[in-house]
């Protein structure tokens, strides 16, 4: 069969099953240095909350997790394990009850309680040094792939392909390929229902540029500047925002960005499910569905790598409610 | 006939040391434009400005105001269900500014201006008689997005100041400040307190050292003895959730009082 060879950067292996962990082990250190006792959190699909709860139960830090009413309901599993492991999790109704709303409540609670409070932003996001903070320690992923497909094929990979929520499995694994200009980087967005309907996460495909919780980015607004609501079947995909750097490598074209559907990567979770044994994330799907598309472009000489950043425990309930459907 | 007033910073500052020079402390009342309905705005801020207040703060609503509390939040969500817009203020403005003798400060988030087109929102706030701006989601390393343009246009960009703000913050902030320096009098977001920092007084006489323009402290101020309380340690307060709720309640009794108690004995 012709096609490249594929490899997964099997984030999904860490443990809490995503690539969170990366991020919230270095940031919880400095806060640990800060003197700080307490951490607040942000968290969509919850894989960053318990990324988060896990790193302060291990550091004997206080916990308070701001979670989105919606995304309660979609990730009970996460709730739960976050609860389990010494976390509270507020749940935020403003807006539309996910993701952004509850990082309006953690920097509220942040700004309040900042004496003794250090917030764990979990993407590529927010106020600087968040953004660049964050993808330094998920620049790990990147630093990894390098050596070890050099390891294996000896020379880099011809393409990369991530998911973008955020942006910060994205952006950690693609940065240390930004100069090797032979490699194809590939951003993978949430289409949601479609890019052409109102319930979409696809900012860099369909947003303008605005500013939103400290950066400038492309973001999901109405003509007055209102934030609008980012829809997805994976609650880690649910951003209206998308991270800074990934908005300036969209404009000087070096990342391709593009977009797959609910139902495209309810396909990618199956498909890598039966033929590789691995239950993917909803948000990684996204990617996997992709890179099946980029696949068929390239040779058998050529090497591919898709970012798995979550496993799909936490998604198995949902997905076979959509299945059902 | 309609009045000729240049409206901007000049017009603030001369209004706010008018109102010190003859010896009361400024109020500063903070409405949500739209709140009850747009209808509703003009009456509200003529009601106020002839009430008393120095200048008045004008909340323009946005879907993600992290600077607020519950009960800015909800008064900028009635507003926006009325589908209210900076454009649509501005509007009405350019109207019917004239009917209000208080200086006006928009208080909005940077997005709606962003998005408006910085340019053509500075031509528009002008026309509309706007005379300073407080953006609190703008840090002040980024302002030269605005700050050239506003001054070029004459409106005054008032500096927030919080109480984690390291002495040479401060100092930085306040030399800065155009029209008055806005002192934040608690750890966190808009909406009414009960009490306040012990170590509040020597923060704000820090402020006052570094400051040629007034200090005014805001956040939590909710009652008359707050208002005189504030008023020994600065040159008058900002007073919000509290007035959105008097407001709600048509209470212009306590509305006045609250203005009352910053004036003069
Ligand atoms: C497994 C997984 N992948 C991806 C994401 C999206 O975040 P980011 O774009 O920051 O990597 C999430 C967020 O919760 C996630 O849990």
């Amino acid at each position: 069969m012709a096609g490249p060879k594929i490899y997964f950067k099997r984030e999904d292996l860490n443990h809490t099953g995503a690539h969170k962990i990366n991020n919230t082990i270095g940031q919880a250190l400095l806060a640990e240095r800060m003197g700080k006792k307490k951490v607040v959190a942000e968290t969509g699909a919850g894989q960053h909350g318990v990324a988060t709860a896990t790193v302060c139960a291990l550091l004997n830090l206080e916990c308070i997790i701001f979670m989105g009413a919606e995304d309660i309901r979609r990730q009970k599993l996460n709730v739960f394990r976050m609860e389990l492991l010494g976390a509270r999790v507020e749940s935020v109704d403003q807006g539309s009850a996910t993701l952004k709303d509850a990082v309006n409540e953690a920097l509220r609670y942040w700004v309040t309680n900042v004496e003794d409070t250090h917030y764990i932003m979990g993407s590529v996001l927010g106020p600087h040094p968040f953004p660049k903070m964050v993808r330094d320690f998920q620049s790990i992923i990147g630093k990894e792939t390098k050596t070890q497909l050099l390891e294996k094929e000896h020379k880099l990979p011809d393409a990369v392909v991530a998911c973008v929520g955020g942006g910060s499995n994205a952006m950690g694994m693609f940065y240390p390929f930004i100069e090797d200009h032979d490699v194809k980087l590939y951003g993978v967005e949430a289409a949601g229902s479609g890019v052409n309907t109102e319930r979409h996460a696809a900012t860099l495909t369909k947003g303008s540029v605005g500013i939103l919780h400290g950066s400038m980015m492309y973001l999901l607004q109405s003509e007055a500047g209102q934030i609008q609501e980012a829809h997805s079947i994976s609650a880690g995909l649910d951003y209206p925002g998308v991270g800074p750097e990934h908005s300036h490598l969209k404009d000087i074209e070096r990342v391709q960005y593009s977009s797959v559907t609910d139902e495209e990567a309810l396909e990618a979770f199956q498909l890598l499910s039966k033929t590789e044994g691995i239950i993917p994330a909803l948000e990684s799907s996204h990617a996997v569905a992709e890179a099946v598309k980029i696949a068929q472009t390239m040779s058998k000489e050529e090497s591919l790598v898709i970012c798995l950043s979550g496993r799909g425990d936490k998604d198995v309930e949902s997905v076979k409610d959509a299945l059902n459907q | 006939m309609r009045n000729t007033i240049t409206h901007g910073r000049e017009y603030l500052e001369t209004t706010l040391n008018q109102t010190l020079s003859q010896g009361n402390k400024i109020f500063v009342p903070y409405v949500m434009a739209g709140d009850g309905g747009l209808d509703q705005l003009i009456p509200n801020l003529k009601f106020l400005s002839e009430e008393g207040a120095t200048a008045i703060e004008l909340g323009i609503p946005f879907s993600d105001p992290v600077a607020d509390g519950p009960t800015i939040q909800e008064a900028g969500k009635r507003a926006l269900e009325q589908n209210v817009t900076l454009k649509s203020v501005i509007e009405l403005l350019k109207q019917e500014r004239y009917q209000i003798d208080a200086p006006i400060i928009f208080m909005t988030y940077i997005n709606p201006i962003f998005k408006y087109g910085i340019e053509n929102f500075i031509k528009d706030a002008q026309e509309a008689g706007v005379d300073g701006l407080i953006i609190p989601d703008l840090p002040f390393e980024q302002q030269v997005l605005i700050s050239n343009h506003l001054n070029e246009a004459g409106i005054a960009l008032i500096q927030l100041v919080s109480l984690t703000s390291s002495k040479k913050r401060i100092k930085q902030l306040a030399e800065a400040s155009q029209g008055f320096t806005y002192a934040i009098t608690v750890n966190g977001i808009t909406g009414a307190r009960s009490n306040f920092a012990k170590d509040l007084e020597a923060h704000l006489s820090q402020l006052q050292e570094f400051s040629s323009a007034p200090v005014l402290a805001g956040f939590g101020i909710s009652s008359p003895e707050h208002v005189e309380q504030m008023g020994n340690m600065a040159d008058g307060v900002i007073v919000g959730s509290k007035i959105i709720e008097l407001l709600q309640d048509n209470d212009t009794d306590s509305i006045k009082r609250l203005i009352e108690s910053s004036k003069a004995k």
